[in-house]
């Protein structure tokens, strides 16, 4: 319990540590009193427009991406029963990066490119769930199978469409299909949706419990399977969807911060689903900022980033837990 | 009333008469068992008595009221089941597992009391896991787990408990000590027990009730001593059998 407690508690302390570090650091440096000041608003210099109207809601929105990326992913691989699963599993960004490449080819505007991706994500996850439920039985593999082959499917369009686009417009479908939070200025749905799903997401922390041991075990402890397995489908496509709208496929956390956050603390939903958020979201803002600022004014695609970081702590945590 | 009771209950699996029209009344203070080779459908019963399938035809009640009319929850305040395995995807100690057993006795927002931990550290001791509540599952052996699972059951405290081969990887003193814990909760007001297990001899010394499953659609339930006979359970089994008796009873041994 006071292990458990302990990890909530510091990851509490981690996320406005990682906001302020994304506050102060990039191109321009910023001292820790300059800092202060344009926070309070008795600083109206450039540094105050730097923070408030270029940094805070780029790394508000780094927070509530990574969140929603890492809640999904502990939902599904519950939902899957499966430690590989990522959000992206089943096809939901495939089906985002499909809508948002043509729109990229059509010249479309940034507000057209969110809307078709977030209706390209839709799309996706209502296709996999409707071929998923066609015959017989509804199993996890049969969801995870169908959930693959469509990837795979996106997939083969996305390289298609990479192949046929004209040279100056590649870099910019690279950076999207990578994740690239660059055009992310307009974070509050985004965190008042993280919020919602993650009370969404507790509400079920114990059923899920169940769930990781299986349906029969659910249903044997006084869960109907058929709708845990709905809701947690629709939950967790609808996080990546909102997460994939805002910054494209960012990868790897929704894959490894519940892995690491298992391995720290436990599967106990009740406190792995809120860790989850606070890890994940504090660690894209710190993946973001240092995409932006390590060879500034460069910035790198934050995707890259976050596996860069991800991998080696990952594998540290994995050799040392028995 | 019956606590639990078949009605023209019919089972198929891949188009296979497993049961047909079987009409059994589970009543309080009675120890089930449930006899049958590999295939003749004893986990398929077991789960349709529990809801967790769907019969070809006729119904289950439970305690009067058709049993997919109650909610999950309603019915895991009832009753309980023992699955024939288990599998754990992800890593978890001992006592969180136990303590799932107290799910369905609680509300969404509501965390385990701790009334509801001492009733889950007592079942760890009657299982004789004391001193294991915080070991990860994965470093227990298979005996270890079974036990687990069986600790989980009794933490839910159900007043029927519906158990797939119990004694499952359980080494000889813990098959008895196990059975002589779950049948004797029959003598509790108002519970019962439904057990499936593959030998005989545990069979006819925990048991008050069988039924026993052909395979063919075939059927025979009633009190043990009535319907377990030699013949019957070379039938059964379709193998030659010897009875061995002396002071204490009778057991049945493969030829």
């Amino acid at each position: 319990m006071s292990r458990r407690l302990l990890l909530t508690l510091t990851l509490l302390l981690a996320a406005p540590l990682s906001l302020l570090y994304a506050l102060s650091h990039g191109s321009l440096a910023i001292s820790p009193a300059e800092l202060w000041q344009a926070i309070r608003g008795t600083d109206t210099s450039l540094a105050q427009s730097v923070i408030l109207e270029l940094r805070l809601p780029r790394a508000a929105s780094a927070f509530a991406v990574g969140g929603l990326l890492a809640l999904a992913g502990a939902l599904l691989q519950v939902l899957l029963r499966n430690p590989l699963a990522d959000p992206y599993v089943l096809g939901i960004s495939g089906g985002a990066s499909v809508a948002v490449l043509l729109s990229m080819l059509a010249g479309l505007s940034t507000v057209w490119l969110r809307g078709n991706a977030f209706f390209g994500a839709l799309l996706s996850m209502v296709l996999v769930f409707g071929l998923s439920r066609t015959g017989s039985a509804w199993t996890q593999s049969r969801l995870l199978l169908t959930g693959v082959v469509v990837a795979a499917g996106w997939g083969a369009i996305i390289s298609l469409i990479l192949a046929v686009a004209p040279g100056a417009q590649v870099q910019g479908m690279l950076f999207w299909l990578l994740g690239d939070l660059s055009y992310a200025t307009k974070p509050a749905l985004a965190l008042a949706l993280l919020g919602i799903g993650l009370l969404i997401s507790l509400w079920f922390a114990r059923p899920l419990n169940l769930l990781a041991r299986g349906e029969t075990v659910a249903a044997a402890l006084g869960e109907n399977p058929a709708r845990l397995r709905f809701v947690v489908y629709i939950l967790s496509s609808l996080l990546t969807a909102v997460a994939v709208t805002l910054a494209g496929s960012v990868g790897f956390i929704g894959l490894i911060v519940p892995h690491i956050l298992r391995l720290a603390g436990g599967s106990d939903h009740r406190f792995l689903l809120p860790n989850c958020v606070l890890f994940g979201g504090s660690f894209l803002v710190v993946a973001d900022t240092l995409a932006r600022s390590w060879i500034a004014p460069m910035t790198l695609p934050v995707g890259v980033l976050t596996a860069l970081l991800g991998v080696p702590v990952f594998l540290y945590l994995l050799a040392r837990a028995r | 009333m019956p606590l639990l009771q078949t009605k023209a209950l019919s089972l198929h699996v891949a188009s296979r008469v497993l049961c047909a029209n079987l009409n059994v009344e589970f009543r309080a203070g009675e120890n089930w068992v449930i006899l049958g080779a590999n295939g003749s459908g004893k986990t398929t019963l077991l789960h349709t008595l529990a809801g967790l399938r769907t019969p070809a035809a006729g119904h289950v009640e439970l305690e009067g009221q058709p049993i997919h009319s109650l909610s999950h929850r309603a019915r895991a305040r009832r009753f309980g089941i023992l699955l024939q395995d288990s599998e754990t995807a992800f890593p978890a100690t001992v006592l969180e597992t136990i303590l799932t057993g107290r799910h369905p006795h609680l509300n969404p927002w509501q965390w385990e009391s701790s009334e509801d931990q001492a009733l889950a550290e007592k079942a760890l001791i009657s299982v004789g896991l004391s001193g294991m509540a915080a070991r990860p599952l994965s470093t227990l052996s298979g005996g270890e787990r079974r036990r687990v699972e069986i600790a989980t059951l009794l933490t839910q405290d159900a007043p029927l408990c519906l158990m797939d081969e119990p004694t499952n990887h359980l080494d000889l003193r813990h098959q008895t000590e196990i059975l002589e814990l779950l049948s004797a909760r029959a003598q509790r007001p108002a519970h019962a027990n439904i057990f499936v297990l593959h030998d005989v001899n545990l069979a006819t010394r925990f048991g008050t009730h069988v039924i026993l499953l052909f395979g063919d659609g075939a059927h025979r339930h009633g009190p043990m001593q009535d319907v377990v006979r030699h013949e019957t359970l070379e039938k059964l089994y379709q193998c030659r059998l010897r009875e061995v008796r002396d002071h204490e009873g009778v057991w049945y041994l493969p030829r």
